[in-house]
């Protein structure tokens, strides 16, 4: 009964829906206020139904109630609890559906929150959220529904992949969603105004938080997913320039411009097509993402065809989401520029320079990820086009940004002086050329990663400086109390951004490896510290066999560091093997191992890794996102004040 | 003069839709394609050329080059992988074909794990001639396999004669053993 109620309410949802993304728009136009406070109600509505329809979903797999299709495909009695759960949204038909509930979720959202925007713009905002809802809701009624029944029961499910038994593919497809579905806000935020056919910059300041939030999910997902190939493959790498991970890192690229440019909209009232075009350019990528590399559709290009109805319908919903907002653009788009003007070397200017670079940047992993597939269909031709490619186009791209983003806080508005604004980054390039002279002396970088090295500190040392100068001096307090949200939010994320850049170069120019055939009590010396197998043996886990290794630690003193316990687990259920590495973390460093295959009598082969500097990567994101959410906060605190400031005012009218 | 002028402004603004366009359609032309039947770009010519070394554990002696598939005798070349689901469901076709039919499949492991590939081997049985580790899925492009399982008919010049995509089943097992027949 649960399954019926369930597929019920995801129909009522889509019936609110289809309300939602016409009535209102027409309302607006009209001037009829109740009609657009309907919005708000639908919204509303949808998500609970939705929410109902996820439920349910969760209720079958929790039940592990087989005559459902997907439950049947994509579980098993055996399974954890907890796994059980993740299992609800890891397939096509449920991620769908967890989709639309992070998209009703940030329409209710934004309906109860923007409450300082005027009636149509909130309505409008509502109703192209509704359309996108519309759209989906339609693909998993009609192609994808998660609620069919299988007539013939079968004694128990089909799945038990163990690698895919791991925490961190269970909150990973939630957060990167959330980033993903988040930027549908600006999306529908850019389409409404293009509808209302103006740009102002308060629709600048209602859009930014929504950006940021998706944003700093966004950030996260990419972490996680980077973070879960880092541990769970086992190969000490985490960051491959597969499609998947581009997928995802598409549109961040796309919101990091957009939140920088959207910035300059709210400020100085330019920028405006251009923003416009970047917010419907980060939902596309989306889409894209989740559509083409995620629900597995699109291998390559033919493999669309595997499916031809949910093929046609993408292309289709794709075709109108992105093509109809493109040509509203390219009808209204032209009448909205002007704003003010801006010298060369200002605030403006260098937003616009990391604009331009981001954009080529979001081409270029667009290029890469789609060239081989374009190639191969025109010319029959095949290419790989791997990390080579991405290192030799994207970090040059990156290294100037990392440059400019230390200098462009500290330039004024419309026009600045460059040759001040580097004279205060004087410890900033004391603190570069250290930290290069050290990544010279360590050796091994190479010049891309001294130069890397010597940014970071460059970035790192000027953030916090430019942060500093904003409330130093006398009344340092009160100062900094009073400076605005997104100036910390601003310092935290770049001051991440540095931190990640120290993580990946350094890991990538300083790891240390060792693949050995060791036996117990044979001994290991790298990265300045010796690594002893002291001994193999078995052990049981909850379901599965595991040989487990014991490696310990000791630095160049003799003092025991750590001991490391990696596995081969065999699961005996599914007849897998899967490979447990083991970490241990100083912050500085992790040591990694991994155990291979062997026996008593050979030895076994292990392979052991120094990363240097790894953990900062995940730190490092976790400050970014902290930033991204530190600044969305303060424009919620701003507009609150601005809101009461008005009531005496229409008070005393 | 002045209407060319706006024309011209509004020119930019087009170009996101113009490419968005151009995107939509290949995909729509991706759209029509079956890989089921989507002949494979290298029908009737040579084998692409590569060289991978054997399956870890397995004998360091028999790598699989290009060189190996030239003998004379047509030969199957099957990508599979443990990770992947449907090679497990074709495996003991692969099996039954080599046994009871004398065809020789050489195996390219396709992106993964050597030892897991062993498991993989052990619990299903091994019956490829030889088999290259494809770690990182380079000679997978070279020869464009879409998803994996794949299985390319080679003939004994070393060109490439048929490809199927996806697991194979008795029926396909069938037609590819005549073809080879008729390539002898």
């Amino acid at each position: 009964m649960t399954v019926e109620t369930g597929h019920f309410a995801l129909i009522v949802a889509l019936i609110l829906a289809t309300v939602q993304a016409t009535v209102p728009l027409w309302a607006a136009r009209r001037g009829n206020h109740d009609l657009m406070i309907l919005a708000r109600h639908t919204a509303w509505g949808q998500l609970i139904c939705v929410a109902l329809a996820f439920c349910a979903l969760i209720y079958a797999f929790a039940r592990s109630d087989f005559s459902v299709a997907v439950v049947a495909m994509n579980s098993h009695s055996a399974k954890p609890f907890l796994y059980k759960l993740a299992a609800t949204w890891g397939h096509h038909e449920g991620s769908l559906l967890l989709w639309i509930l992070i998209l009703v979720v940030f329409g209710a959202l934004v309906a109860t929150f923007g409450r300082g925007m005027p009636e149509p713009m909130r309505a409008r905002v509502l109703a192209v959220q509704a359309m996108v809802a519309v759209g989906f809701l339609l693909f998993t009624l009609l192609t994808s529904n998660p609620f069919d029944r299988l007539d013939q029961l079968p004694l128990d499910g089909n799945s038990l992949n163990p690698l895919l038994q791991d925490p961190g593919l269970v909150f990973h497809p939630p957060l990167l969603y959330f980033g993903y579905v988040g930027l549908s806000t600006a999306f529908s935020f850019a389409v409404a105004a293009l509808i209302e056919g103006r740009v102002t910059p308060d629709w600048a300041r209602w859009t930014r938080p929504w950006v940021l939030i998706a944003w700093a999910g966004l950030t996260l997902g990419i972490a996680l997913g980077s973070w879960w190939a880092y541990y769970e493959l086992g190969w000490g790498g985490f960051w491959f320039w597969d499609p998947v991970e581009n997928a995802s890192f598409m549109p961040w690229l796309a919101a990091t411009a957009l939140l920088h440019c959207i910035s300059v909209v709210a400020k100085r009232d330019s920028f405006k097509g251009w923003t416009l075009m970047l917010a419907i350019l980060a939902f596309s990528l989306s889409l894209l993402g989740t559509f083409i590399v995620r629900s597995g559709l699109l291998t390559s290009v033919h493999a669309f065809a595997t499916d031809p109805a949910r093929g046609v319908f993408i292309l289709a919903l794709l075709g109108i989401a992105v093509g109809g907002a493109f040509l509203l653009f390219a009808i209204r788009a032209p009448s909205m520029e002007g704003g003010n003007g801006f010298a060369p070397v200002s605030r403006e200017g260098a937003l616009l320079l990391n604009n331009l670079l981001l954009a080529t940047a979001t081409a270029t992993v667009l290029l890469g990820t789609m060239y081989p597939l374009v190639l191969e269909a025109v010319t029959g031709e095949k290419v790989s086009v791997g990390p080579p490619y991405f290192n030799a186009t994207f970090v040059p791209l990156m290294l100037p940004m990392l440059a400019i983003m230390a200098v462009g806080p500290l330039l004024a508005w419309r026009q600045a002086k460059l040759l001040s604004a580097l004279k205060q980054l004087w410890l900033a390039a004391i603190a570069a050329a250290a930290l290069i002279a050290v990544s010279i002396w360590i050796g091994e970088a190479g010049v891309a990663g001294v130069i890397a090295m010597g940014l970071v500190a460059w970035l790192a040392i000027g953030t916090i400086y430019a942060w500093v100068r904003r409330w130093w001096g006398p009344g340092a307090l009160r100062r900094l109390a009073g400076l605005p949200m997104e100036v910390h939010g601003m310092s935290l994320a770049h001051l991440g951004i540095a931190i990640v850049v120290a993580g990946i170069t350094a890991t990538s120019v300083w790891q240390s490896e060792a693949v050995r055939l060791m036996k117990t009590g044979d001994q290991v010396d790298m990265a300045g510290y010796s690594w002893t197998l002291d001994r193999v043996y078995d052990t049981l886990g909850p379901n599965y066999q595991a040989v487990r290794g014991e490696i310990s630690i000791h630095n160049a003193d003799g003092q025991k560091v750590a001991i490391l316990y990696p596995e081969r687990r065999f699961y005996p259920d599914s007849q897998q093997n899967t490979t447990e590495a083991a970490i241990h973390t100083n912050w500085m460093a992790d040591l990694y191992g991994v155990l291979g295959e062997g026996s008593p009598r050979d030895g076994w082969a292990v392979r052991l890794y120094h990363n240097p500097l790894v953990p900062w990567m995940w730190i490092g994101s976790a400050i970014m996102a902290l930033g991204g959410l530190v600044s969305a906060s303060g424009r919620v605190r701003a507009r609150r004040t601005r809101a009461r400031a008005a009531e005496p005012a229409n008070a005393a009218a | 003069m002045r209407r060319p002028d706006r024309m011209l402004k509004r020119l930019p603004y087009l170009l996101p839709l113009v490419i968005f366009a151009g995107l939509a359609v290949y995909l729509w032309d991706g759209l029509g394609k079956d890989p089921g039947r989507l002949p494979s770009a290298l029908i009737d010519k040579p084998a692409p050329e590569f060289n991978l070394p054997p399956l870890e554990g397995r004998d360091p002696s028999q790598p699989l080059a290009t060189d190996h598939l030239a003998t004379g005798k047509p030969v199957l070349v099957n990508f599979f992988a443990s990770w992947c689901g449907p090679c497990r469901v074709e495996h003991p076709i692969l099996n039954a074909m080599a046994q009871e039919h004398g065809v020789t499949i050489h195996g390219i492991n396709y992106k993964d794990r050597p030892e897991q590939a062993r498991a993989f081997l052990r619990q299903l049985g091994d019956t490829y001639g030889r088999i290259g580790s494809d770690l990182d899925g380079r000679v997978g492009i070279e020869f464009g396999v879409y998803g994996i399982p794949e299985t390319f008919v080679i003939d004994g010049q070393g060109r490439v004669r048929y490809r199927n995509p996806g697991p194979l089943d008795p029926e396909t097992a069938e037609k590819i053993m005549a073809l080879m027949e008729t390539l002898e």
